[in-house]
């Protein structure tokens, strides 16, 4: 099948600090990630904070625009204005947050919130068509109609994100971007709002960019999976491949550190020394040099190349298969 | 996903109280505030109901009964309970009629600086880096001044009158509301709601006025209630300095003006309309008070 | 003698919407070097339970308990202040978020001599010596410098490591974490965890995990006791709850793990959990529960045996099976 979205070494830097007695720093928080997107397939992408899987987010979403590299959706490229005044574009890529207390507005009611998007983009839809379309959509994401006219207060965490998801596709998209849609929710709702996101996927052939700090529902439910650090990604690939054989040490450590679910579990951990290093100041070559126990010198000049076909690394000291 | 929906069906009955309810429920339990909403429910409809309550009307003047002291004290009648003003006009009266001014002022003032206030707010809260910094210098520069004095300029260039007064504690109180929208509006600008509005392709309008703003009332209301009392405050001494309306108006602080020589004769010409505002300003800020705590997240339980 | 005793703790909140009961009868039992973990969604009220323990709770709550003994001082009735003086040394807690724990006002270094001018008596040197001493002990690298640092200017892993180091000053007897990973990167929490499970060990002290990490449990902690909506519904060691859990939550909870799962489509726990409006009759599981009888619709469930993990249920589970041992007429 082809891809719906492709990214090609994606950037998105911003100025910050800069006074009047100091010149503007640039952070690279999306330094040069190249991916694709196809309908019914899931792609997640991992990493730790500033790893730029949120600034990632926005620029697909074009809330942001990227500030090199190219961004395409179903072969369009997407502009420097992104979607401002392209009402089709912005009907393709559609978001859901991680916080679903923040991404409701506390002053709309339910079915304001589902409606607002095809009030803004399909004007010429009736007010009692919009009304209809909301109500199944409310239907089809778990929940009720009296719901309708309820304020998000009287939700509960998960209820809420159902809704942040109908809201998301109420403009019928292709793509949606899932900004850790469960890691905020408890584990008993968690299972539910992932049941539904896989029902939603199968019937709508919905593409979804699945960022997430959690691997075990990663592995539950990606096709493919981009392992991302300090801005870029150091490793792509099947999911299988990427947790049975990660070649990329940092994949390696951030498995071996993920807690698993079984006491009996012997695991031998890597221990990684140090802390994240802040985006403001990333290591010169293979941003992962200072915690790497196989760095060379090497690593320390240059970004490593990627290495590969389908499953993609970047490393000059890659774990043996 | 069936099975959730029906069990959520069982949770939602019992729905937790709606916000109005939460609001009155943390409200009411704040006793002066509760005080000061009855106090000040007393002077509104005195002020709605004044031709109908008051017995005489402002400005009659009764030629036979100068000063005459309040009915409790020797000499006092029935006729005048709380005594008569130099010029024999009935303290009562004036005072009842002088609770429509009051009012007046502080609802056109607290309107027009609210108004001006939360759209320039909201605007600086939204505009690119160099016009916020614009805006606020000028308000900084605006709350730099006393504001009684600022005021007082201003009547003194426009001209004193009830009308200018207002215009000018308008201007005096309205940076006010520019930093705490503007505040409101950078905490609120930056929350998944609103980046989700602009997903869905809402403009720049709308999210400026329709999906941040309402969220921002809470401390914008209260600012208000609290502003009510100042412009009271402020029309009232403006009146004192014969800088706001001008007599014969029955307003609370030009009574006091036009009393000012009698103080040590006749204590009741100026101790009423004192009490009057003193009243009304501490009523306004118990309740204001009350506002903040049942509206303010930040402050409250939970 | 348990260094923690508890019997039938029970907290309750008033708020301006009627009282709230956060904590309904739960037991707590910790025996010197315990190494135990509280397990529960939000709700549970197993942040809240400790808390009461420490004394640290605001004036709208209400504590009641049959039996509050820590080291051997009843608790009961004593007000927070005599309370934090008697066992401010032995009991200490850390908090899930480490940055709003640390005062940004003072140095690292500053915050951590006061707490041990409270509780030891140390002179000058002495306290600064052990400043450094415990920073060298929660892995903190170069101390001396590190001590004169601003909370704001140590990223999160460090923190946590300094608000380890200030509840370690003492030496307590226990202490209490409060979801101390959830707020840090996976790298960084098992950093953390590392370190306060060699800690444990290596002073002897006992650790109480409060989490909703079902992996931290298993990976960190050796007896688990999992609370659902205020109660304690079961305790087992961690081994045996993960393999046959007693309580049909518990059992429900582990069965929604995505790691656990066998097909595509989740197991999941219908409804929500209950809250302040929404308290149903019987046992508080039952509208959510696989199992559930019009019998647990109406009577509130007794613990069972220690053998059935001490299940608060009328028919606890053995392997995933009911024992229909008293069935109701």
């Amino acid at each position: 099948m082809s891809a719906i979205l492709t990214a090609e070494n994606l950037k998105r830097h911003y100025e910050v600090g800069g006074g009047a007695f100091r010149s503007a720093a640039t952070v690279r928080a999306l330094d040069g990630a190249s991916f694709a997107l196809e309908p019914g397939k899931t792609l997640a992408v991992v990493g730790e904070s500033g790893c730029g899987k949120s600034t990632l987010a926005r620029v697909v979403t074009m809330i942001e625009p990227p500030s090199g590299g190219s961004l395409a959706i179903e072969g369009r490229e997407v502009g420097p204005d992104g979607a401002a005044k392209d009402r089709d574009l912005r009907a393709m890529v559609q978001i859901v947050f991680q916080d679903p207390y923040g991404s409701l507005n506390p002053r709309q009611t339910i079915g304001q919130t589902l409606m607002e998007p095809l009030m803004l983009n399909r004007p010429e839809i009736k007010a009692e068509e919009r009304e209809s379309r909301a109500r199944e959509m409310l239907r089809m994401v778990g929940l009720r109609d009296e719901h309708f006219d309820r304020y998000p207060h009287m939700f509960s965490g998960g209820q809420r994100q159902r809704v942040a998801v109908g809201r998301a596709l109420m403009l019928e998209p292709k793509i949606l971007v899932l900004d850790e849609p469960v890691s905020a929710l408890d584990l008993s709702i968690q299972s539910q709002v992932l049941n539904l996101l896989i029902d939603l996927q199968e019937k709508f052939q919905l593409a979804y960019l699945f960022i997430s700090h959690d691997l075990s529902v990663v592995r539950h439910l990606a096709d493919e999976v981009m392992v991302m650090y300090l801005g870029r990604p150091v490793e792509t690939g099947p999911k299988d491949e990427i947790f049975a054989h990660p070649r990329h040490p940092y994949t390696r450590a951030l498995l071996s550190a993920t807690p698993v679910a079984d006491p009996r579990h012997e695991k031998t951990r890597i221990k990684l020394e140090g802390e994240l290093p802040s985006p403001m100041a990333v290591p010169e070559g293979c941003p992962f040099n200072p915690r790497c126990w196989r760095a060379t010198d090497e690593c320390r000049r240059e970004f490593p190349p990627y290495e590969g076909e389908r499953h993609r690394y970047a490393c000059y000291h890659p774990i043996e298969e | 996903m069936s099975d959730a929906s029906s069990a959520t069906a069982r949770t939602i009955a019992q729905a937790p109280p709606s916000p109005l309810k939460d609001f009155w429920n943390a409200f009411s339990e704040n006793r002066g505030a509760t005080a000061g909403l009855v106090v000040f429910m007393l002077f509104l409809l005195v002020a709605i109901f004044a031709p109908l309550i008051s017995p005489y009307a402002p400005d009659t003047q009764f030629r036979d009964a100068l000063l005459q002291p309040p009915v409790w004290t020797d000499g006092g009648t029935w006729q005048f309970p709380l005594g008569t003003d130099p010029l024999g006009r009935d303290m009562l009266s004036r005072l009842i009629h002088g609770a429509r001014f009051s009012f007046f002022i502080g609802i056109v003032v607290v309107t027009v600086a609210t108004f001006f206030g939360v759209v320039i707010g909201v605007i600086a809260g939204f505009a690119p880096t160099w016009a916020d910094t614009l805006i606020m210098r000028v308000m900084d520069i605006v709350l730099s001044f006393p504001s009684l004095l600022l005021a007082l300029v201003l009547v003194a260039i426009l001209g004193p009158s009830l009308l200018n007064a207002m215009v000018a504690i308008a201007i005096v109180l309205q940076p006010h509301f520019v930093r705490l929208t503007r505040a409101a509006v950078l905490s609120e600008r930056t929350r998944d709601y609103v980046t989700a509005a602009r997903v869905a392709g809402a403009g720049k309008m709308r999210i400026m006025f329709r999906t941040v703003l309402p969220n921002c009332l809470a401390p914008i209301i209260v600012q208000a209630a609290l502003s009510f009392s100042t412009a009271i405050l402020d029309a009232a001494a403006l009146g004192f300095l014969g800088m706001g309306a001008q007599p014969p108006t029955p307003e609370w602080g030009t009574m006091l003006a036009e009393a000012r020589e009698f103080i040590l004769r006749a204590w009741w010409v100026v101790t009423f309309p004192g009490l009057c505002i003193l009243v009304t300003v501490l009523a306004i800020n118990l309740m204001g008070d009350g506002l903040r705590d049942a509206l303010d997240p930040k402050l409250k339980r939970s | 003698m348990p260094l923690l005793e508890i019997r039938n703790l029970t907290v309750e909140f008033s708020t301006t919407s009627g009282a709230f009961r956060a904590v309904d009868g739960v037991d707590i039992t910790v025996e010197p070097g315990d190494l135990m973990a509280i397990v529960g969604e939000s709700g549970s009220g197993k942040s809240v339970s400790m808390l009461a323990v420490m004394g640290l709770l605001p004036w709208t709550a209400t504590i009641t308990a049959d039996l509050m003994a820590f080291n051997g001082h009843d608790l009961r009735g004593m007000t927070a202040k005599q309370r934090r003086r008697i066992i401010g040394r032995d009991m200490s807690m850390i908090f899930q978020e480490p940055m709003s724990s640390l005062n940004p006002c003072f140095t690292v270094g500053f915050q951590i001599r006061e707490s041990l001018k409270k509780h030891t008596d140390l002179d000058r040197k002495g306290r600064q010596e052990r400043a450094v001493e415990l920073m060298k002990l929660v892995g903190i690298p170069a101390p001396e410098k590190r001590l004169g640092a601003f909370p704001h200017q140590l990223s999160g892993g460090m923190s946590q490591r300094a608000m380890i180091a200030m509840a370690l000053a003492c030496e307590p007897k226990l202490l209490i974490a409060d979801e101390p990973t959830t707020a840090l990167d996976v790298t960084i929490q098992a950093q953390i965890l590392e370190l306060l499970t060699g800690l444990q060990e290596r002073t002897g002290m006992a650790l109480i995990l409060i989490t909703h990490d079902m992996g931290v449990v298993a990976e960190t902690v050796k007896r688990v006791q999992v609370q659902y909506a205020g109660q304690k519904v079961e305790e087992q060691e961690v081994g045996a709850l993960f393999d046959d859990p007693h309580h049909p939550y518990t059992a429900a909870l582990l069965a929604a793990l995505p790691e656990r799962a066998t097909e595509r489509r989740l197991p999941t726990i219908p409804g929500v959990v209950p809250g302040q409006f929404d308290r149903p009759t019987g046992c508080l599981f039952s509208p959510r529960c696989r199992f559930a009888d019009a019998h647990c619709k109406a009577v509130e469930p007794v613990q069972a045996s220690p053998e059935m993990g001490l299940a608060l249920c009328h028919y606890p589970l053995s392997h995933g099976e009911p024992t229909k041992k008293e069935q109701a007429s």
